[in-house]
């Protein structure tokens, strides 16, 4: 007779069961793309541009043709014949694979050389010549509106400016009204630095081209494979059906694997012509220089206040730099991401928000670095805004916070730029983040210290976060609607597989989709393989980035589970001698109504299914389902950091860091807990040390390890956890999405804390990262700093 | 180009083969000797993920040449633990849940290895020095100092019942 199960020990919803993927990372047996080797494979390198902005004047790869082991040296002019030297971007705009004409960004792909060993390819690229023209480089948005400025883009016809959109959003008549009625109006101008993603493992591909079968096999380093899939069925003319894309175990994503690169092109068309595997690994400099950047925003803000507080408009604009190719992956509604997603936390009854992006001579990106389509830079502005305006209103940052936060009864809540927050506790969130890190008492000692001559600092940071696009009305990319799909299927024996469209770069999804399974059929997590990352053997997915896969793949577990439980229910009926209607379901089992004694096991229904199902029904118990989400899920986080600033030197120490995280339900909370103190890594890397910029030539300054700074095991700190639970109403299990949330609204925190540090001297704002020769800066001349990259003087 | 016979110790076996001399030793236990634990990450000695044990020391692969290691005795993550049995470092990973793409891994933990055949007994801020040449993009620290202390509990625990 069967028993209702114990959900935490069959690995269910809320079970920090120890994860299946460490079983083969921990032995040195994973498969990341470096690992592949098949028979008869050569390898590709990349020829870099030099020079930001330049004429090509003439390409000899001759001595690279000649040299011994070398198969093939491709050139743009070769690619055109093969109508590959651009292609399309995921913003309607196109991006050169191999320079033709001129090259745009130092780093730029010029040519590749396919030889026996990466060394000899290495040694072929140094044996091509170049020559160039140069021509002035441009480095910010500022300088690339200014006049007379050299039009970057005179490829594309009718370009006359650098301008490579305009957007913008809003009510700005009700917002003029409101801004006019306000007692006080608190402005800020910042600049989000350009920063990477930068996971450990670069990007790099084999295409294996199979000459006999016209089938194209990609194993590449992508977080999205079907709509890879996709793009290269468009950019390389080819038959989907005849294009299998394996993303295999994946270093790292963050985003910087969402990309169509010139380098898997490359590839790929280097396999085609050569009719053999290519293998392309990129290096870290490669990697830095030419894949997506991140941010790299310059906000002008304002916020109409009244006297006692409260907000009555916001209104902002934002200058994007986006590199040489407009090529942000971002739904196609939005030009700069969801980036008026921002003070959607706040209950400000009208907003107004303008956006313009400029062409420099930088790499093209404008990837959602660990953040759901620009909500990084998004919530970032609006806490500097909302610390400004509290010191500008000489209220209590907490309390000020608490005034405006959308409160517990108004949701669902609407914000004054069309999103609609699903569900939360904001204040109950602050009020746990308060009391965790000593709110009152800090501000005393803050007090004392200061009296002593020493520089304490407290900063807050409360937002939420729309995660998990779709839905599919409003959030499409390259007019693919957003959604998920997932397959079950559970075999005689009650074991199952489940196929996802979405890829795990590290999150984990092959131990906690098979929580949700567990969950909903009462299967033990350990008898479900989770399978993905390859589109010949899983369903459609837009992959995972914007931390969407538990908002939409997750819940289309859910559903294919609850479909193959209807199954499965009848096949109950079935065996207990009764009717459908009689059979009462808990977890792993059916039973009679009013008999609970009398019942069958999930597994029992399985082997039936295939073994004695009743007559006229289809054999099997499997089930597929597509979930597009009603709306997305939004999760909201308050974070406190204290800091001590040195002011001597403008070092800053960070003494303690409170997090707060309300992700609605958690499948797996020990797994949820480590992307929070991942994402806070990442935050505390951006507020401290890590960006990338360009001298007035053009040059990336943050091109390797030893300039692009990242926080090792020394200098980060530790994070103190907490956690509210409001579980999204919309989704079937109330999950909501997690992983990014930490990266998105920790910078705040950890700048506001330093800047009340410094509250004393005048100083609105210092740029980040928040180097110790910037803080310094403030500190002795009391001065706002700014990392706007310099112009040339000379260039006017 | 013209090649050198080498002999290298590998995970207690001796190797001999012919390489270029230019061949680094990343790419050695990787291409040649198919031991592709080892990962190759920055190419300038400051991610880490290339680490192993060289002659006992944490050594970081990707900028030695294999020629150097002509002698010398190389322990990969390969040589870590047994496929049945996990050593108490790879244990404490997964039990304080010290890995997310697991990119950084073997590094991370050949880097806790050489650590903890020094000093079974480290404070976090013993551990936290010692891992300050591996890099990690997802974890955030935290969990694999945890990981660390873990496994020098565990080694510490073992070692007693040993001596007993």
């Amino acid at each position: 007779m069967a028993q209702a199960l114990d959900e935490i020990k069959i690995g269910g919803l809320g079970s920090s069961r120890k994860r299946v993927e460490d079983d083969r990372f921990l032995r040195g047996k994973g498969n990341y793309i470096d690992d592949f080797k098949l028979p008869n494979m050569v390898h590709m390198e990349i020829l870099r541009s030099p020079l930001a902005h330049a004429r090509i004047k003439s390409i000899d790869t001759s001595k690279a043709w000649q040299m011994p082991g070398v198969h093939m040296v491709l050139t743009g002019e070769m690619a055109a014949q093969h109508n590959l030297a651009w292609m399309p971007t995921l913003s309607y705009d196109t991006q050169a694979v191999l320079a033709t004409d001129k090259v745009r960004f130092q780093g730029q792909e010029i040519a590749c050389v396919v030889a026996d060993d990466p060394y000899i390819a290495k040694d072929g690229c140094e044996a091509i010549v170049v020559e160039y023209d140069p021509l002035p480089p441009i480095v910010n948005p500022y300088q690339a509106v200014a006049e007379g400025a050299p039009i970057i883009r005179d490829d594309k016809e009718g370009q006359s400016d650098n301008i490579c959109y305009r957007w913008e959003v809003g009510d700005r008549e009700g917002t003029e009204r409101a801004f006019a009625q306000a007692d006080l109006v608190s402005k800020l101008e910042l600049h989000y630095p350009r920063s990477h993603p930068s996971p450990i493992e670069c990007c790099g591909s084999i295409a294996d081209y199979n000459a006999a079968t016209a089938k194209l096999t990609v194993y590449m380093t992508t977080q999205a494979p079907h709509i890879i899939r996709a793009a290269v069925a468009i950019v390389a003319e080819l038959p989907e059906h005849m294009i299998r894309i394996i993303s295999p175990d994946l270093g790292g994503g963050f985003g910087n694997k969402v990309p169509v690169y010139p380098g898997y092109v490359c590839s790929i068309l280097c396999s085609i012509l050569l009719t053999r595997p290519v293998k392309w690994i990129e290096d870290k400099t490669g990697n830095l220089i030419s894949t997506h950047y991140a941010r790299d925003i310059y906000y002008k803000g304002e916020l109409a206040l009244r006297r006692d507080g409260k907000i009555l408009a916001v209104r902002f604009h934002c200058d994007s730099d986006n590199g040489a190719f407009f090529s942000d992956a971002q739904p196609t509604k939005f030009k700069l991401g969801l980036i008026h997603s921002a003070f959607a936390a706040y209950d400000i009854p009208f907003g107004y928000m303008t956006a313009q992006g400029a062409y420099t001579n930088k790499a093209p990106g404008g990837v959602a670095y660990r953040c759901s389509f620009r909500v990084t830079e998004a919530m970032f502005f609006q806490e500097r805004a909302i610390q400004a305006a509290a010191d500008d209103l000489g209220m209590d940052q907490a309390a000020f916070r608490r005034l405006n936060l959308v409160k517990d009864h108004q949701f669902p809540f609407r914000t004054p730029y069309g999103f609609l927050l699903d569900s939360g506790q904001y204040e109950k969130c602050l009020d746990v983040a308060l009391n965790a890190i000593g709110y009152d008492d800090f501000l005393r000692e803050k007090e004392e210290a200061r009296a002593q001559g020493r520089r304490l600092g407290i900063g807050l940071s409360t937002m939420t976060e729309p995660l998990g696009a779709g839905n599919s009305r409003e959030y499409d990319i390259l007019g693919i609607k957003m959604f998920d799909a997932a397959e079950l299927r559970v075999h005689p024996s009650g074991k199952a597989i489940l196929k996802i469209g979405s890829k795990t770069q590290g999150q984990g999804h092959e131990t906690t989709f098979a929580q949700i399974v567990a969950h909903e059929l009462g299967i033990p997590a350990a008898d479900i393989l989770v399978q993905h990352g390859d589109t010949d053997n899983t369903p459609f997915g837009m992959g995972t980035y914007a931390s969407r896969s538990t908002p939409v793949a997750g819940a289309a577990t859910a559903m294919v589970s609850r479909k193959v439980r209807a199954k499965a229910r009848k096949l109950a009926a079935h065996l207990l001698e009764v009717s459908e209607e009689d059979v009462e379901w808990e977890l792993g089992r059916f039973y009679v109504r009013g008999a609970p004694n009398n019942g069958v096991s999930i597994q029992e229904c399985a082997m039936a299914a295939y073994g004695n199902m009743p007559d006229g029904m289809e054999p099997g118990l499997e089930n597929n389902a597509y979930y597009d989400p009603p709306n997305m899920t939004w999760p909201f986080a308050a974070y406190i950091v204290t800091v001590e600033v040195d002011p001597e030197t403008g070092v800053w120490d960070v003494l303690r860091m409170v997090a707060v995280d309300d992700c609605g339900v958690r499948i797996n909370p020990m797994i949820v807990e480590g992307q929070i103190m991942g994402g806070m890594t990442e935050a505390y890397a951006m507020a401290n040390m890590q960006f990338i910029t360009y001298d007035a030539d053009g040059n990336c300054v943050g091109s390797n390890y030893m300039d692009y700074l990242l926080p090792t095991a020394w200098e980060t700190p530790g994070f103190e956890l907490h956690e509210v639970v409001t579980p999204s109403p919309h989704h079937p299990i109330g999950a909501k999405g997690v992983g990014e949330c930490a990266t998105v609204g920790g910078p705040a925190a950890f700048v506001n804390a330093v800047m009340n540090a410094i509250d004393d001297t005048g100083v609105r704002n210092i740029d980040m990262p928040l180097l110790p020769d910037r803080v310094w800066e403030a500190l002795k001349y009391r001065r706002d700093v700014s990392g706007m990259p310099p112009v040339k003087s000379d260039a006017g | 180009m013209e090649e050198r016979r080498i002999t290298v110790t590998v995970n207690g076996e001796p190797r001999s083969v012919d390489v270029e001399p230019r061949m680094l030793l990343a790419h050695f236990l990787r291409e040649v000797l198919g031991l592709t634990g080892t990962h190759i990450g920055c190419d300038t000695t400051n991610c880490g993920v290339c680490t192993v044990l060289f002659d006992g020391l944490p050594a970081k692969s990707c900028t030695m040449f294999a020629v150097m290691a002509d002698g010398h005795d190389v322990m990969t993550v390969e040589g870590l633990g047994l496929s049945s049995e996990l050593h108490p470092i790879q244990e404490g990973f997964r039990e304080e849940h010290g890995l997310q793409c697991g990119f950084c891994t073997p590094g991370m933990m050949m880097a806790c290895k050489a650590l903890l055949d020094e000093n079974i007994n480290p404070t976090e801020e013993d551990v936290r020095w010692a891992l300050a040449g591996n890099l990690c993009r997802c974890t955030g620290y935290q969990n694999i100092v945890k990981s660390a202390l873990w496994a020098a509990e565990k080694m510490r625990s073992e070692a007693g019942a040993f001596s007993r």
